[in-house]
């Protein structure tokens, strides 16, 4: 029913098959829909929000899609600025996975702030003085830069390339896409270092203060580094799973072991600056706002020091490890628990900067405020989730994302079990019968 | 924010940071501009590009 509107020389499933593949996705997004709905009608009073966890659970989903979504920035740095030419048969796939990060960002926001008819406050009456605000322009503009790296591979659509206005125009607008990825660039190393500054210049918790260079704390650095380092794997994470959904291979081996090395490296000097930024912390800054290391790790039901050691060894220094050495990274089990690990790592560190900042305590009276989300808090956060699939399935179906997929999966052979197993995504067989 | 409300001031805190929002805007409006410009003119004289995966 949909053929004209798939790629050439590609092969999909049938399109009923595809809705009713996508149904279940569907039925959860719209019950994330319905919470927010609930959240936006009748108010924040439908979150477990309270004074010492002023932003909810949703901060931590925020700032971790922010960081997840660094694979479009530093992908399209490697690609347009550093000239890494290889990476021309992931960066699609970075954009859209960025796209779908930042939106979900952006919508996450509008929730949070519990009053979203008046979110264009911040940039009209801004506080040129806060680190937010400099998040908020920078996610915004940068959501803008995303959605123009993604225009082009829109116009590539069968039907939407035969106008030769979006033909010309997506040919355009690749022909400068190293400015726009310039600008991303610039846009992305300050929103998501600002992100890691405000947890940083939070000198009445000396939990997260850190000392710095001019305004900026080290957390403003190692922000934007785990950010670049972790982002391109999670793209290699989603890519892994796609193919394995698809039953495809969708990227030629070269590409995804070019930027795993670069992430490697990027999480090892990232591993390295954290673990001295640890260290000075808890021998210098800690002890001279009168703290010792074990105070913000002890006598609490959830934060103990396991806490660190799994964000810093096992989510840090393993798949660094993995990462850098050729063997490990040409590894297939190795490989995928590396970029898991790092995944993991990103998120671990996200929460521990933004909801264990405030469960901390930091007067002798005070106890440690433990948190558990609403399930309306639950259902939104699962919206960049469930939102993200169906983007990812509908541009996948509709949209050249692998410019090498024709080459890998040349029309006429079946890759391997699937005849036994027909894929969710891709299915050759029913497709040539439908035609 | 813009220099004509009732809150700005002209000191260096709203200088870099506005005039990094405004640089990045004008930016990408620029190249924005550019391209729709490009295109139409390509319409209109029937520009055979190639195909930019090509």
């Amino acid at each position: 029913m949909d053929n004209a509107l798939i790629p050439k020389e590609v092969k999909r499933c049938p399109f009923s098959q595809f809705i009713i593949l996508l149904g279940p996705v569907v039925g959860v997004l719209l019950l994330g829909v319905f919470a927010m709905s609930l959240v936006w009608l009748k108010g924040l009073n439908q979150t477990n929000m309270n004074d010492a966890y002023g932003f909810a659970a949703w901060i931590w989903a925020d700032l971790t899609v922010i960081a997840l979504g660094g694979g479009a920035f530093f992908t399209g740095f490697l690609r347009y600025i550093i000239g890494k030419d290889e990476l021309k048969n992931i960066i699609n796939y970075a954009v859209l996975i960025g796209v779908i990060c930042y939106s979900s960002a952006l919508l996450i926001l509008g929730i949070d702030i519990g009053q979203p008819l008046r979110g264009w406050f911040i940039f009209w009456h801004a506080n040129v003085h806060s680190m937010l605000t400099e998040v908020a322009f920078c996610l915004t503009v940068y959501l803008g830069v995303l959605i123009i790296e993604f225009v082009p591979l829109i116009m590539e659509n069968r039907q939407i390339d035969r106008v030769p206005f979006f033909h010309h125009l997506g040919h355009r607008m690749h022909e400068i896409m190293a400015v726009f990825a310039a600008t991303g660039a610039y846009l992305s190393f300050f929103h998501q270092g600002s992100l890691g500054g405000v947890a940083g210049v939070l000198f009445g918790r000396p939990f997260a203060f850190r000392e710095g260079v001019f305004i900026w704390p080290w957390t403003f650095f190692l922000f934007t580094w785990s950010a670049a380092a972790v982002g391109p794997c999670f793209t290699m994470l989603i890519t892994r799973i796609t193919e394995k959904i698809t039953q495809k291979k969708l990227v030629k081996e070269n590409v995804i072991q070019l930027l795993a090395k670069i992430s490697g490296w990027m999480l090892t000097t990232y591993i390295i600056a954290k673990i001295i930024d640890t260290w000075y912390w808890a021998a210098v800054t800690a002890p001279s706002k009168g703290f010792t290391l074990m105070d913000f790790y002890s006598n609490n039901p959830l934060y103990g020091i396991w806490i660190l050691v799994v964000e810093i060894v096992i989510f840090g220094v393993v798949p660094a490890a993995i990462l850098i050495i050729e063997k490990g990274r040409r590894h297939p089990i190795l490989f995928i628990t590396a970029v898991v690990l790092a995944v993991l790592g990103v998120c671990l560190n996200r929460w521990v900067m933004v909801l264990q900042v405030m469960a901390v305590p930091v007067l002798p009276f005070e106890g440690w405020p433990m948190y558990f989300p609403s399930w309306q808090e639950i259902a939104t956060t699962m919206i960049p989730v469930t939102y993200g699939i169906v983007f990812i399935s509908l541009a996948y179906r509709y949209l050249p994302i692998f410019p090498q997929e024709q080459e890998l999966n040349p029309m006429g052979q079946m890759g391997p079990g699937e005849q036994e197993k027909p894929s969710i995504l891709s299915d050759r067989k029913l497709r040539s019968a439908e035609t | 924010m813009i220099p004509s409300i009732f809150e700005w001031i002209w000191d260096m805190s709203h200088i870099v940071f506005m005039g990094g929002l405004w640089l990045s805007l004008v930016t990408i409006g620029t190249g924005l501009i550019y391209c729709i410009i490009r295109a139409v003119l390509d319409t209109i004289n029937k520009t055979a590009e190639p195909h930019f995966n090509e």
